[in-house]
Order: structure tokens, then C-alpha cells, then sequence
């Protein structure tokens, strides 16, 4: 089993989720998140007192998938997010030790 | 304000407008409904402008985790005030003059203030909630120049010795007798009494307080600037009572102060917003609000005497001084007067302090000079007024932190500055987003 976690941009959110849902994967944690790879922040002035932010708002996406679904999820989530432009994101591939249903205590394959 | 000698006005009335000391005439026919109706509207239009108006401006305008102890603050001011009124701090404001200096104790208890007593032309009931609107403002204004780094405890302490010892004096100078008023300075509704007042006992404890914690080097974002621009429209629609109310009447003085008033604020507010644009490269939201204000407090002493071309005039100048004073001069000498009471209502009010000597002249489309006195003698009278403001006020305020220090201490602790002064003085929490 695998974790992907994917940092996108927020406005790609709801097309990277239908994408996921068409490559077969069930369900997925969202969060709001900041960051920044290679794009540039922003500046923000408050009656002169100026502040350089250099973090932009994102949305990390985690998926659970099993180990042959991995390149499909992956695909999807690729597709579904580029816009092309600098701060499209990335998405990040680990190993996945265990995973329980806890409505009913299924473990491993029968729990993504 | 029509209490003190006033010899220059737009009014209509046929009235005698010369009153050195509070009158309490017997007969209730010498109420005019026009006159108290309006005046009761004013006074709930100036409450209006401290709770919740002024509270959202600041409110929006600090972090987080302390816009709650704003909120407290103001709310707080209003109450400890009222009740001070109606116990002495009236009578002293507007008591039967000692002096030149300081109205007597003889209205302590709102005595001889019954359902029959009459102040000019409306119920002295009235007169005195109307004053006492602007005797709540004038220390809400100053907890800008503080934010998010003064104990509960002090602020009280600080609030209640501040109104006894310079609020009231000061508005018995200019409105209730006093020798400011007498000597024929012009402060139609509180350029020095209220926006110098607060401005430089802002700037004074944002001295002796120091800096927030971690000024200017951690950024510290307005939380609810939505808030702050929703407070400032209160302010400016409130801001009709302050000004056209202090004419005391239903006339056409107050429909000038109106007219100046709204002149005098849009062209402030333009004049700051054109200000950054060109300075900064983009026009802010903070900044049309805060030059609003800006205008508001300039042609607070001017709003009696002067006409559209003045109001104009003052706008630009308010709108323009106080940008600058607040965006450039602060942020250069490096004090933390945090939501600039002194960059706005102390440079705005002197502003427009002085100005109203100039443009009260009929010249200029205002009310007129009083009779024998030119541009440069009212100036000279103007600037009196606002040296003498702002050297009591200063000295006095000083003194009164100093003492609190001592005795109780003015600041937060480090830790309660770092947690927010909502959770750490108040078990509380303003925002409790998920």
C-alpha cells in the first residue's frame, strides 16, 4: 500500500477530486495547507507597515492506495492539476505500513 | 458647541446663543421639540459611534487573538464613564464655573437635573447624555495608541483618573465656561476637547508603554479589515450627530455641519486613498477608511464655522497630514502608537484646529470672524487652544501613567502579550473558527 500526498493549488481542487473519484480511488483527506517550490509570495501593506509573505495557499490531498493503483491516482491527480503555470504543486509517494477500517477493524487491502 | 460665547453662527434662531453658564430655566415651554428630538437622535448617533463603531474599527484592526480585549475595552470606557458622570465628572465638566478652570460639584448626582430642567432649548437631561457621548469616545479613542499590550485593571484605572483630570477639565475650557471658550477659541464639536485630547494622551502612553512585543520585526496583520471598514462607516454616519448635534438644535448651523461634515470626509478620505496610490503604487482599503476618519476628525472643530470651500480645503489637508504622519513619520521615528491615535486624531485635530481660524472667516464661505478679530488674531486664538491641550493633557496624562505604573503596572505580562490579551485577561477567546 502506498500514501500519495499531493500539494496542489486550491482552485484545482474539486477537478483533481472527480479525477480521483474516475481512477477508482474512494476517499481522501483534505487539508489547507501553505508553501511554496519555485513561486514567488506576495506582499501585503497595512498603512505602510509592509510584510513580505512568502508562503501561498495550497491544498494537500492524501490518498491511500493499493501498491497497483499507485501510477493510475497519481495520473489522475497530474492531469487534474497542472494549470502549467509556476506553483502547480507536487505529488509525494510513500510507503504505506498498515491500514484499519475503524467501523470494522478490516486491515490492509480490504481497508482502502 | 453653543455653550460658550458664541458670537458667529448660521442659525436661524432668534435666540439668545450667548450662554456662559448652564441655565436652568423653570418652565417646560421653553423646550423645543424639533430641537430635542434631534438632539436625543444625536446622542444615540454619538453612543453609536464608541459601541459599536469605533470597537469594530480598532477591533478589525489587530490580531487575532486580541481583537476581543478591544471590544472589552470600549464597552468597558462606556459604562466606567457614565456612571462617573452622573457622580461628578458632569458637574465638573459643566458645574458653575471655578476659575475659568473647572466646573463646580454642584450637579454631583445629576442634582437639580430633574424631568423639568431645561438647557438652552432641550431638557438639560438631554444636554448632559449628549456630552456625556463625547466624554465616552474621547478615552475609547486613545486605547489605538496601547493596543493589545495593556492590562484590564490599569486601562480602568487609567480611564477613570483620565476623565477626572483632563477630560473634564479641558471641556470646561472651551464648552462649559471655561477660559478657552471665553477667550474666543473655536472648537465647534471637540477638535481639541475630544481629537487632540485623545491624540496626544495616546501618543503619550504609547511612549511610556513601549512597544508591543516583537515591534516593528514581527508582522502583526489586521485580523478583520472587513470589520474596520464597517466600523468606519459607523463612525461616519454616527459622526453626523457629533458634529451637526453640537449645534444644540434643529437649525440651519446643524444642516451646515451636516453639508461640511460629509464634504470634508470624502475629500479626506480621497486625498489619503490618492496619497498611497501615488506613494505605495496601489490604493488600499485601510486607507480610504482611515482618511475618512481623518476628515471626520478635522472638521470636527471647524464643523459650526466654516462653509463647502473649508471643508474641502480641510479635507484635503486632514486627508494628506495624516497619511503621511501615520504611514511615513511613525514608521521613521519609531514609536508604536499601534492603530495611530495620535497620527489621526491628534494630527487631524490640530489640523483642523488651526484651519478653523482660517476658514471661519466669511471670506472663505464660512461664518464669519466675530467682530474686530481677523485671521491672523483667531489663529492666534486657534493656537492657544491647542498649545494649551496639548501641554495639559500631555503633562497631566504622563503623570497619571506614571502613577498607575508605580502602584499596579501599565502592561500586560510578556507571556499574556504573547497568548492575547482575550485568552490571557479574559478566558476568552474573540474568534473560535474552526
Amino acid at each position: 500500500m502506498k500514501l500519495i500526498t499531493a500539494v496542489i493549488k486550491p482552485s484545482r481542487l474539486d477537478a483533481v477530486r472527480l479525477a480521483l473519484g474516475e481512477a477508482g480511488v474512494q476517499g481522501m483527506t483534505v487539508s489547507e495547507v501553505s508553501g511554496f517550490g519555485r513561486q514567488k509570495g506576495h506582499t501585503e501593506v497595512y498603512r505602510g507597515a509592509e510584510y513580505e509573505v512568502a508562503f501561498v495557499p495550497k491544498m494537500k490531498i492524501e490518498v491511500a492506495v493499493a501498491d497497483d493503483a499507485v501510477d493510475l491516482a497519481t495520473e489522475a491527480i497530474v492531469e487534474a492539476a497542472r494549470t502549467g503555470s509556476v506553483g502547480d504543486g507536487k505529488v509525494f509517494v510513500s510507503e504505506l505500513q498498515n491500514v484499519t477500517r475503524i467501523r470494522t477493524g478490516e486491515t490492509g487491502d480490504a481497508a482502502l | 458647541m453653543k455653550l460658550a460665547l458664541k458670537k458667529v453662527c448660521f442659525g436661524t434662531g432668534g435666540a439668545a446663543l450667548a450662554l456662559a453658564l448652564p441655565a436652568i430655566a423653570a418652565a417646560q415651554d421653553a423646550i423645543d421639540s424639533g430641537d430635542t428630538a434631534w438632539m436625543l437622535t444625536s446622542t444615540a448617533l454619538v453612543l453609536f459611534m464608541t459601541i459599536p463603531g469605533l470597537s469594530l474599527f480598532y477591533a478589525g484592526m489587530v490580531r487575532a487573538k486580541n481583537a476581543l480585549s478591544v471590544m472589552m475595552q470600549c464597552f468597558a470606557i462606556t459604562c466606567v464613564v457614565t456612571v462617573l458622570w452622573v457622580v461628578y465628572l458632569y458637574s465638573l465638566a459643566f458645574g458653575n464655573d471655578v476659575n475659568g478652570f473647572v466646573g463646580d460639584l454642584g450637579k454631583m448626582f445629576f442634582n437639580g437635573v430633574g424631568t423639568d430642567a431645561v438647557q438652552g432649548s432641550i431638557p438639560e437631561t438631554v444636554f448632559s447624555m449628549f456630552q456625556l457621548t463625547f466624554a465616552i469616545i474621547t478615552p475609547a479613542l486613545i486605547i489605538g495608541a496601547f493596543a493589545e499590550r495593556m492590562k484590564f485593571s490599569a486601562l480602568l484605572w487609567f480611564m477613570g483618573l483620565w476623565v477626572t483630570f483632563v477630560y473634564a477639565p479641558i471641556c470646561h475650557w472651551v464648552w462649559g465656561g471655561g477660559w478657552l471658550g471665553n477667550m474666543g477659541v473655536l472648537d465647534f464639536a471637540g477638535g481639541t476637547v475630544v481629537h487632540i485630547n485623545a491624540g496626544i494622551a495616546g501618543l503619550v502612553a504609547a511612549l511610556v508603554m513601549g512597544k508591543r512585543a516583537g515591534y516593528p520585526g514581527t508582522p502583526m496583520k489586521p485580523s478583520n479589515l472587513v470589520l474596520t471598514v464597517v466600523g468606519a462607516g459607523m463612525l461616519w454616519v454616527g459622526w453626523f450627530g457629533f458634529n451637526a448635534g453640537s449645534e444644540l438644535a434643529a437649525d440651519g448651523t446643524a444642516g451646515m455641519a451636516m453639508a461640511v461634515t460629509q464634504i470634508a470626509t470624502a475629500t479626506a478620505a480621497l486625498a489619503w486613498m490618492f496619497s498611497e496610490w501615488i506613494s505605495h503604487g496601489k490604493p488600499s482599503a485601510l486607507g480610504i477608511a482611515s482618511g475618512a476618519v481623518a476628515g471626520l476628525v478635522a472638521i470636527t472643530p471647524a464643523s459650526g464655522f466654516v462653509g463647502p470651500v473649508g471643508a474641502l480645503v480641510i479635507g484635503v489637508a486632514a486627508g494628506v497630514a495624516c497619511y503621511l504622519a501615520a504611514v511615513k513619520v511613525k514608521r521613521a521615528l519609531g514609536y508604536d502608537d499601534s492603530l495611530d491615535a495620535f497620527g489621526v486624531h491628534g494630527i487631524g485635530g490640530i489640523v483642523g484646529a488651526l484651519l478653523t481660524g482660517v476658514f471661519v472667516s466669511a471670506r472663505f464661505g464660512g461664518a464669519g470672524l466675530a467682530d474686530g478679530v481677523t485671521i491672523g488674531a483667531q489663529l492666534g486664538k486657534q493656537f492657544v487652544g491647542v498649545l494649551a491641550t496639548i501641554v495639559y493633557c500631555g503633562v497631566v496624562s504622563f503623570v497619571i501613567l506614571k502613577i498607575i505604573d508605580v502602584v499596579i503596572g501599565l502592561r500586560a505580562k510578556e507571556e499574556a502579550e504573547e497568548m492575547g490579551l482575550d485568552l490571557a485577561l479574559h478566558d476568552e477567546q474573540g474568534y473560535n473558527l474552526q
